[in-house]
């Protein structure tokens, strides 16, 4: 094995032992991003020079915590002190904050060496990473398909072995289906779990910060970092965070494990049925207790999200106006004209059709019909999930409905586009945990499980897949990319 | 102002709330720093910043709620008000639509003797937006800076009923709750600053009838008498139009002070349409009834308590105790007068009249004026025994109130004592009678003028120092003797 195909834990005992250095990791990394990262396409930015520096001095301190000295990607939506965060926008492309956003910032607090910004979906819009405005990123497991999205360069990275781990946001899906498609492991944690500050909203009541790891023990030691209060977002909730690694203890015996009836129906691929009820027979076999339960509102949570996020993003992406920052159209003959210009150049097609349907949601004469409905909506499907918890442990499905889907395949028909997120939109909506690992392939691209758990309920969500990712090896395996 | 129609107003008041920094991040709110120098990433708009509400500004709309004697909302919550404008860095402002801090409340207010009792309909939290210097006038100006100093300092809009009959209530009722926001000492209430700023709802219906007529939003109402000349001129105008069978549409207008005239800005179909929604980076805000009582504990004295008190212990008339009540710190200068100097007309007088009208004249506040209730007590004492008239008083008041310096220093500096001893002053009379013996056969003869004349010389040898009371009074009595 090669450092660049290591895990955190593994990266970190070999340093604690004084096997490696940080230096070697970091060249490890940069070495494998320019041989395969040319096919791949993860990256917007990378920070070579920084991080070897940082890498060095790291190693002269001599001293390595849970992550110091080890690279990580960073999604371009997180604010990062001094390093250009596009969002995968043309408005924001030569946009360089002065501050790092929480999350990443507790990060290099600890030391976790930073090797560049990731591509996404335009503003987090889109579950393919094709609607970046720079370039589309490719499927290590096959580079004529999607990495999924809108974290695609997140996910693409980790699985590509170009990080051992990256930062991600998922406002309706955008860390689980891309999980789902690269075969990693994809933690969408409880709404106000992790703090948003710092990162650039799309839908601020859904946006949720998360992790990508290679396997589950590193994505727990994650979010022991980067979870808890911050006094700078004020949805950030002030509870305890346990220590997600102390529930690493493979033992599901007894646990009740509920499977939604409306998350297996007729659109749902049958390949992809299939592995989640084998997975589900495996957890069976470990001891846990599994039974079919219904979510009867599910079918509503993909327009009534469209509405809540659309509205949202409306109000979110008003200030990228060509006045402060970013892309100013310097033509216009006035200020109107200015606004109006410079967003009509820096803005892509999804974004444009989600600001104004999210408009259009907010309009008066429209607001009670549809987004008030909406609101109402999402208080159902919370309900719906509150019931099924009074009973159970976890709720298991599949993450999305297919495995990747080739590039260009649904770009052009964005309701085919959106029914991606049939199956993870409602947990976001319902503001829960929810996890994606891999449990299966198919077509030769890899196969998720979405693992969903009650508010603030991650440590269940770590148990349980620790303890599958333990009797199983779908987590072992790696695409096979032609190294340059 | 006509006997036809009754007007109907309604004032909408923002204050700026007295707190060290915005609403929603640390920067520092003080007034007159140099462009852009009080500005962070959250209050200039940048991506990925939160606002984290500023407890002061809450206690401070609490504050005010019960001054005006709102109910006080046990939850309340924020929403975006959204709108593209230069000076908005966030194309939307956080304010609080449906459900506002504050509910339901009343002042009362006196206009010539006519009490009224002006409905509270609510008073909401909001954020600021920055301000843009033109050059020269807006609609010529090559191009246009963004100052965001005042982004997000936090502003309580207080929404009245339609309540108001005249330009003289309406400028009672914002008198009025000017001094209550200063004695609840939640806004400094510099209307020239922008810290006080109203817009009027205006509207004028036939007398007796009991639907409202179609109202005009007027803005840029900078100061009481702009506010007063406003509505003086949009009732006329919408009186006349009325007479000349025009329709009142529905639009908000601006006051152009210069011309005195109010002009259109937009109709109702060129409204915004906002588009409110809860605003999700802040949770609903819940305000426990222990909050509510620990500030109602700590309330100062109100005007209305202040000036009922006035009225009672000094027997100050309604006016003057109004007057002395406009501001917490010119009760503050009446009462610290009061305790050393007991003649609260005489008090309440000087300070109404000479003091007042020096402090216009200089634009300051009466917090700022060397003129301290010790001196001021000191003159009147010394007024009040004698040792200086009236009209000394008045030169040594306007010296105390240029240097600050103490009125018996002053006194002696300018030779100002009074000359009140009868051994001094018989020889000068007998010395002026004896040599105008023409002006005392005039008097003999009835003529009243020379009494004037003797008394002009007499002061006039005295520089002005002789007593006048004194002098009258030996004059006559030495007069009757000839």
């Amino acid at each position: 094995m090669e450092l660049h195909q290591l895990t955190i834990h593994e990266l970190q005992e070999l340093l604690s032992r004084k096997e490696t250095s940080a230096l070697e990791i970091t060249q490890s990394i940069f070495t494998r991003i320019h041989a395969v990262d040319d096919q791949v396409r993860a990256f917007i930015t990378l920070t070579e020079e920084e991080a070897l520096a940082n890498a060095r001095e790291i190693d002269k301190q001599g001293e390595y915590g849970r992550i110091a000295g080890i690279p990580l990607g960073v999604k371009d939506i997180f604010c990062t002190r001094g390093v250009k965060t596009t969002c995968a926008s043309r408005i924001l492309e030569n946009f360089v904050p002065t501050y790092d956003s929480t999350a990443a910032g507790r990060l290099f607090a600890e030391k976790g060496i930073l090797a560049g910004k990731l591509n996404m979906d335009e503003f987090a819009m889109g579950s393919s990473t094709e609607q970046s405005a720079f370039f589309p990123t490719c499927n290590p497991w096959n580079l004529s398909r999607v990495p999924g999205g809108s974290s695609g360069g997140s996910a693409a990275a980790v699985a590509a072995d170009e990080v051992p781990f990256a930062l991600g946001t998922d406002t309706g899906g955008s860390i689980r289906q891309p999980a789902s498609f690269c075969g990693v492991v994809g933690l969408k944690p409880t709404y106000g779990r992790v703090s948003r500050w710092g990162v650039i909203a799309y839908a601020s009541s859904l946006d949720q910060v998360g992790t990508f790891a290679k396997d589950v023990r590193d994505c727990a030691l994650v979010m022991n970092i980067i979870s808890g209060k911050d006094p700078l977002d004020s949805t950030c909730v002030d509870l305890p965070v346990p220590d997600y690694s102390a529930s690493l203890d493979g033992n599901v015996k007894g646990m009740k494990i509920a499977y939604p009836r409306e998350y297996f129906q007729p659109g749902i691929d049958s390949h992809v049925q299939d592995a989640i009820k084998k997975a589900l027979l495996k957890y069976e076999e470990m001891g846990a207790v599994v039974d079919e339960v219904s979510l009867p509102h599910s079918e509503y949570a993909l327009p009534a999200y469209y509405l809540v996020a659309t509205a949202e993003a409306s109000a979110n992406l008003a200030r990228y106006d060509g006045v402060r920052y970013g892309l100013r159209d310097f033509e216009a003959a006035n200020v109107i004209d200015m606004f109006s210009r410079s967003r009509a150049e820096g803005f892509g097609a999804e974004v444009k059709r989600r600001i104004m349907l999210g408009s259009y949601a907010l309009s008066s004469g429209y607001y009670d019909a549809y987004y008030l409905k909406a609101l109402k909506v999402r208080r159902l499907i919370a309900d719906d999930f509150s019931k099924v918890f009074a009973n159970f442990d976890l709720i298991v499905s599949p993450t999305a409905p297919t495995v990747a889907f080739n590039i260009g395949e649904q770009i052009g028909d964005p309701l085919t586009l959106y029914m991606n997120d049939i199956l993870t939109v409602p947990i976001n909506m319902a503001g829960l945990p929810a996890m994606s690992i891999p449990c299966g392939f198919h077509e030769g691209m890899p196969v998720g499980m979405q693992l969903i758990g009650p508010a603030f309920g991650e440590s269940t969500l770590f148990k349980a897949a620790f303890a599958f990712e333990q009797n199983t090896d779908f987590h072992t395996f790696r695409p096979a990319l032609e190294v340059k | 102002m006509s006997k036809d129609y009754e007007v109907v107003i309604g004032l909408e008041v923002h204050a700026e709330l007295k707190t060290e920094s915005k609403i929603f991040c640390s920067c520092s709110t003080a007034f007159g720093a140099e462009p852009n120098t009080q500005v962070c990433p959250v209050c200039s708009g940048f991506p990925g910043m939160l606002p984290v509400l500023n407890e002061k500004a809450v206690e401070c709309a609490i504050k005010t709620g019960l001054a005006l004697r709102c109910e006080v909302a046990e939850y309340c919550k924020f929403d975006r008000k959204n709108y593209f404008y230069p000076d908005l860095p966030k194309a939307y402002q956080i304010s609080q639509y449906d459900l506002p801090i504050c509910i339901g409340g009343y002042l009362d207010i006196d206009v010539e003797g006519e009490k009224t009792r002006v409905g509270i309909t609510r008073a909401h939290l909001e954020e600021d937006a920055g301000k843009l210097v033109h050059q020269g006038d807006i609609t010529t100006t090559p191009f246009s800076l963004v100052d965001l100093n005042r982004s997000g300092v936090p502003l309580l809009e207080i929404v009245s009923e339609p309540d108001m009959r005249s330009a003289l209530q309406a400028r009672a009722y914002m008198e009025k709750l000017r001094s209550i926001l200063l004695f609840a000492d939640v806004s400094d209430c510099k209307m020239e600053e922008g810290s006080l700023r109203c817009d009027a709802n205006v509207s004028v219906r036939p007398w007796g009838q009991q639907e409202l007529g179609t109202r005009a939003e007027i803005k840029n109402l900078n100061s009481f008498r702009a506010l007063e000349r406003a509505i003086e001129y949009e009732a006329k105008r919408q009186m006349e139009a009325l007479e000349d069978g025009e329709l009142i549409v529905q639009e908000t207008r601006t006051w152009d002070e210069g011309k005195g005239v109010t002009r259109s800005m937009r109709s109702k179909e060129e409204a915004h349409d906002y588009r409110y929604f809860p605003e999700p980076d802040l949770p609903p805000l819940h305000i426990d009834q222990d909050w509510i009582d620990t500030v109602r504990k700590s309330m100062p004295e109100m005007p209305d308590q202040a000036g009922q008190r006035l009225m009672d212990q000094y027997g100050l008339s309604l006016y003057d105790a109004d007057l002395i009540t406009q501001s917490p710190q010119i009760l503050k200068f009446f009462d610290e007068t009061l305790a050393l100097y007991a003649d609260a007309k005489a008090v309440s007088n000087w300070m109404m009249g000479d003091l007042t009208r020096l402090l216009n004249q200089n634009g300051m506040e009466i917090q700022d004026a060397k003129v301290k209730p010790a001196l001021l007590a000191e003159m009147l004492q010394l007024m009040a025994d004698g040792t200086i008239s009236g009209k000394m008083a008045k030169t040594v008041f306007e010296e105390m109130f240029v240097s600050g310096q103490d009125p018996q220093t002053i006194i002696k500096e300018k030779g100002l004592v009074q000359i009140s001893d009868t051994d001094s002053l018989l020889p000068l009379i007998d010395e002026i009678i004896n040599s105008n013996p023409k002006v005392l056969q005039d008097y003999k003869n009835g003529k009243e003028k020379a009494f004037g004349f003797f008394i002009g010389q007499i002061m006039k040898a005295t520089k002005g120092q002789a007593n006048p009371e004194m002098v009258n009074n030996l004059l006559k009595e030495r007069l009757n003797r000839e």
